[in-house]
């Protein structure tokens, strides 16, 4: 049964799109035969972050509208089997999005896909309510501050009412905290929300706890998603969600402080 | 099982009512005479209620307005608004007393309910206990509301606002197990989270009314 995963948090910024690439790619990589579709109408990065920009044909849009099926507007991923991106129409805006036409396009994704991954727009209005509608599993990325996290409250609040799963009334949305830019170092100082702070205020399992990395730059700016890089912190802790997603059992790596080595201390990192 | 040969359904009708302004009962023959002239068919039959709100006169002439009203061929069901001399009189001839939607607005009781509410209220969204108490089995996030006509009890946090006796309900109260609010409200008196600084060594407490401010102790004995 295909499972539809909503990766979302009310505030903009905080790594909404960096995650779905991550997550979307280390499905691909374990054989689950992935899609992850761009519901930010308008503002279309997703396809930059999985560096297909330039096979963008046909949109989500024009699929909704029936200007082109499916098949024209999946991409196939170049470097990860399995894997397929549906990218967001830039010239049009969110109301573009029907409930109707988004629940026939994920109802045909399910055929064929095992995980459909919806990276959800910022803000509560019409893209964000559609990218989280049809949810099954929902991946809340908090930053650990204080605004990112009322917000990420507003839209779990979302979830508990404004889904297909609330009004219908079955079973509610698997709600999953996914806690990114994190650093122990500032969290040791006490700038940043510790990951128990977080977790007191949004009462929800932790799927994974996302380094702050030099790597997600890098990767972004060059059209990689930071998984394949396992060479980075920001790499390994994308796997082990992915692990977690999936019903594995990984301990939480990068949430406390490294020690430095005394060469380290002298000599800076 | 055998039907019941009678039920006692209650329903509302909406009648017309007569009021009496003068004892005078020829006045009022005459009147109603060219009252009755202008739609005879509509009045044929109706049933009426009498208004003597305006008749002081505890020896009234009741069965003469009665008798007038019949031998116009309207029926008349009861009096309102009578004096208690008139309403003797009226219960003597067989007529009802019938107490207008107004006259009962004596606050009728809402039978008090309890809102229990098992999940933790996130931010942006708002409980509302009308007519009683509100129990949240969970914590009240940054930017939630709970709200309750009674008093409010919070088994968690209380981060976001909560107004208890929203009705005016003095008595009413708010217990959390952990007051870190934005705003807390008894019957209109507030505190905001510098007030409640104040009192920073008292987690799980009571929040209540003393007179007209408020005030928040342990819940610890």
């Amino acid at each position: 049964m295909a499972q539809i995963i909503v990766v979302t948090s009310g505030k903009g910024g905080v790594g909404k799109t960096t995650s779905s690439a991550a997550i979307a790619t280390g499905l691909a990589l374990k054989g689950h035969k992935t899609v992850v579709v761009d519901f930010d109408i308008g503002l279309r990065n997703l396809d930059l972050i999985m560096g297909c920009e330039r096979r963008v044909v046909y949109d989500f849009v024009n699929v909704i509208n029936g200007e082109a099926n499916l098949n024209q507007a999946l991409i196939k991923d170049k470097r990860t089997s399995n894997l397929f991106v549906l990218p967001a129409s830039q010239t049009r805006d969110k109301d573009a999005l029907t409930k109707e036409g988004v629940g026939r396009v994920l109802d045909e994704l399910k055929q064929d896909f095992e995980y459909i991954i919806c990276d959800s727009p910022a803000g509560i209005e019409t893209g964000a309510m559609m990218a989280l509608y049809f949810a099954d599993t929902a991946i809340v990325t908090t930053n650990p501050e204080v605004s990112s996290v009322r917000d990420s409250d507003r839209i779990l609040g979302m979830l508990q009412s404004k889904s297909k799963r609330a009004e219908e009334g079955l079973e509610p949305v698997k709600e999953l905290l996914l806690l990114t830019r994190y650093s122990p170092t500032r969290v040791a100082t006490g700038e940043m929300l510790s990951v128990a702070d977080v977790e007191e205020i949004l009462a929800i399992p932790l799927l994974g706890v996302i380094p702050e990395s030099q790597a997600v730059l890098k990767a972004s700016n060059s059209g990689i998603p930071v998984i394949i890089d396992q060479e980075s912190d920001a790499g390994k802790a994308y796997s082990d969600a992915v692990a977690r997603l999936t019903g594995e059992e990984v301990e939480m790596r990068f949430v406390t402080e490294e020690k430095k080595g005394f060469l380290k201390r002298i000599f800076g990192s | 099982m055998q039907k019941p040969s009678l039920e006692l359904k209650g329903s509302s009708f909406t009648l017309s009512v007569l009021h009496i302004n003068d004892a005078d009962l020829d006045g009022i023959a005459r009147e109603l005479d060219d009252k009755l002239a202008i739609a005879p068919q509509f009045f044929l039959g109706a049933p009426l209620v009498v208004n003597l709100s305006a008749i002081s006169d505890p020896d009234y002439n009741l069965a003469g307005l009665k008798d007038l009203l019949i031998s116009r061929q309207l029926v008349i069901v009861g009096i309102t608004g009578a004096p208690s001399a008139i309403a003797t009189q009226a219960k003597a001839l067989g007529l009802a007393l019938i107490k207008s939607g107004k006259q009962s607005l004596t606050q009728p009781q809402l039978p008090k309910t309890t809102k229990i509410v098992k999940q933790n209220i996130r931010s942006g969204q708002q409980v509302y206990a009308k007519n009683g108490e509100l129990i949240i089995i969970g914590a009240v996030g940054n930017g939630a509301e709970v709200i309750a006509d009674g008093s409010i009890h919070i088994y968690g946090s209380l981060r976001g606002k909560a107004m208890a006796g929203a009705n005016g309900d003095k008595n009413a109260v708010i217990i959390a197990q952990n007051i870190d609010a934005e705003l807390v409200s008894i019957a209109g008196q507030y505190w905001l989270t510098e007030n409640l600084q104040a009192h920073a060594s008292i987690k799980s407490g009571c929040i209540r009314l003393d007179g007209n401010s408020l005030t928040v102790e342990a819940l610890s004995l």
